[in-house]
């Protein structure tokens, strides 16, 4: 049995505390008028910088169009540059809130999949995924009432003056509405969170069970799950992630964020069982579990990469104006995590891990493992960020705290289920074959 | 040293002969060579094997076929017969890398793949028209076959071998390499 020590407690607590203290600060001072934004232009243009940028985003992100329109260019800029500063705290917020939702979901998919593969050597790793899994329920409902919050902020299709005058956004409109959105994340959630649910249930149930009943009901319900799952993550791609640029679309974009999804949950999982191995417990763990996650990262990394360059290789070879304009954006005022992103998410993991000895040594594993999950935060990043603020971007207060709220909610509610349960799942059929794992 | 005597001991299950491996390495023995008519999983170890070094060749390998790919599209598509890629004609390779990235994994993959499987065939000296190396052809069908080298001790592995489970145990002269 784990217990969370207080250290940990008051650690993750404190992380909340400052996060939620740093992010409301900066909430409050990103409440500038359209005066004080001119001064920071002028401020800004007297020391040489220019801001001639004026891409679609920013087109459809001017709320008052008509009635600016016989106003001059310069008052139409600082009234961008306005609503992208007020825009900046909302998408801090939702960058780190779905991160860690993300997080979890990755887990969850990659636990269903230990069941419906009858795998032999994760069972020993199923508490981890278990308590990793229970932030979904509550990491969900926060990225939507932040949608639901952030409102135009986030998502301007929620914005009406901006569909008026939209003809692309009203032609989507019939999926691309509140209501509509609401309804589906709703259903998203609670599919997945009934099948979290349930399979925890059976999990614990098995421990005590005699013959293997409840195995076999966690077999089927994650088979059906897994189909669940793979469209419903697919659509939430659509829809919290991909419609903040309401005009672009990509048809493998709900892959290439699954890969985001699972190689940041293994990741974790590889994490927290090192964290836990460091305290004594999951004794039962051997180097080749290690070993085996560590090949996931590493597999999955490259599959990552192969969807990412599949994406844009296609969009950057045929050159279609409506399409290129999502990667122009990025290259341009967001070149440094744009390209950071590759070196952290494929380059930096593909020559640590790839060497077999090395995917055992738990201090190799941690390092890459760090530089993975900021990889894909940025990744994230990468995705809302040029659709909400454009240039108007930096990795600061807002950001840093949103993270440290969000990691801080996230250690608490997982370390609180893991103390819930035994480690070890020890009435699943297949645990000693898992305990014996020797590759 | 001319002709020496050599022990040959036949097994007919993996598991006993992974066995009899451990019991003849603990009497100090030199095994010399195992024919098996499939790879036994963890015989390598049990054997005191040194860890094989194919995967720094093989890495090494696919670091060529990059460069080999680079030079190959950068001779090919922009300083032979510059061409025009996606309607982007800059003449530069860097600007052009992403249409080449595809043939920079195949040849990756490529060079790796096959240059490995023949580093394999010869550091395993085995080459077209090689006359085959086990002695007994049983071990190409169910049987497993341990090469030790008595050092003057016949007697006590004769009897260490009938003890580990050995079906049958030849000695024959061979001709010192």
């Amino acid at each position: 049995m784990y217990t969370i020590s207080n250290r940990l407690k008051i650690f993750s607590i404190s992380l909340i505390i400052l996060g939620a203290l740093g992010w409301s600060y900066s909430y409050v001072t990103s409440h500038k008028s359209l005066e004080e934004v001119k001064e920071i232009l002028s401020h800004e243009s007297s020391h040489g910088d220019s801001h001639e940028v004026v891409s679609h985003e920013m087109e459809s992100n001017n709320h008052k169009n008509a009635e600016l329109s016989h106003e001059s260019a310069e008052d139409k800029h600082a009234e961008h540059v306005m609503h992208q500063i007020h825009n900046r705290p909302y998408a801090a917020l939702y960058v780190a809130a779905f991160f860690f939702m993300m997080i979890s979901l990755g887990v969850l998919a990659f636990y269903g999949i230990q069941y419906a593969s009858q795998a032999g050597w994760s069972p020993v790793l199923y508490r981890v995924m278990e308590a990793i899994t229970y932030y979904l329920l509550p990491g969900a409902l926060i990225v939507l009432a932040i949608a639901i919050i952030g409102d135009k902020h986030i998502f301007i299709w929620m914005d009406p003056e901006v569909v008026a005058h939209d003809e692309l956004i009203q032609g989507k409109s019939s999926w691309l509405n509140k209501t509509w959105f609401v309804i589906r994340a709703l259903i998203f959630i609670g599919g997945w969170s009934l099948y979290r649910y349930f399979s925890r249930r059976f999990s614990l149930a098995q421990d005590t069970d005699s013959g293997n009943k409840f195995f076999k009901l966690n077999f089927r319900i994650s088979a059906v799950f897994l189909v669940f799952f793979i469209y419903t993550e697919s659509m939430m791609s659509w829809d919290w992630v991909m419609s903040v640029d309401p005009h672009w679309f990509s048809t493998l974009f709900g892959w290439y964020l699954f890969a985001s999804m699972i190689v940041s949950g293994i990741t974790v999982i590889a994490l927290i069982t090192i964290y836990l191995k460091s305290k004594g417990l999951l004794e039962y763990v051997n180097d080749s579990h290690l070993h085996d996650l560590a090949k996931f990262m590493f597999g999955f990394s490259v599959f990552w990469t192969y969807l990412w360059f599949s994406q844009f290789m296609l969009i950057w070879y045929a050159n279609i104006p409506e399409e290129v304009t999502y990667y122009v954006t990025r290259i341009e005022h967001y070149t440094i995590p744009f390209f950071g992103m590759i070196v952290m998410n494929f380059i930096f993991p593909f020559l640590v891990l790839i060497n077999s000895d090395y995917k055992r040594i738990p201090w190799f594993i941690v390092m890459a493992g760090i530089v993975i999950l900021i990889g894909h935060y940025v990744d994230v990043f990468v995705m809302i960020m040029p659709a909400t603020v454009v240039d108007r971007w930096f990795f600061g207060l807002p950001e840093i705290s949103a993270l440290a709220l969000f990691s801080g909610l996230f250690i608490l509610i997982v370390f609180y289920s893991l103390s819930k349960a035994p480690l070890l799942a020890k009435g699943n059929p297949y645990i000693k074959e898992s305990e014996n794992f020797h590759y | 040293m001319g002709s020496s005597k050599i022990v040959h001991a036949i097994y007919n299950d993996d598991d006993v002969l992974l066995s009899a491996v451990k019991m003849v390495k603990d009497e100090k023995f030199h095994i010399e060579e195992i024919y098996t008519p499939f790879p036994v999983h963890g015989l390598d170890k049990a054997m005191g094997l040194e860890p094989t070094r194919i995967a720094i060749a093989s890495f090494i390998y696919g670091c060529i076929g990059f460069t080999v790919a680079i030079l190959m599209m950068n001779y090919i598509m922009i300083e032979d017969w510059p061409m025009d890629i996606g309607g982007k004609p800059s003449f530069s390779y860097i600007e052009n890398m992403p249409a080449f990235v595809p043939i920079m994994f195949e040849l990756t993959v490529f060079f790796a793949a096959h240059l490995m499987v023949i580093t394999f065939y010869l550091r395993s000296r085995m080459w077209p028209f090689k006359n085959a190396e086990n002695p007994d052809k049983r071990t190409t069908d169910d049987h497993f076959l341990m090469e030790i080298d008595p050092s003057n001790k016949l007697k006590d592995l004769e009897k260490i071998l009938i003890e580990s489970g050995a079906v049958e145990i030849n000695i024959v002269e061979k001709e010192s390499h």
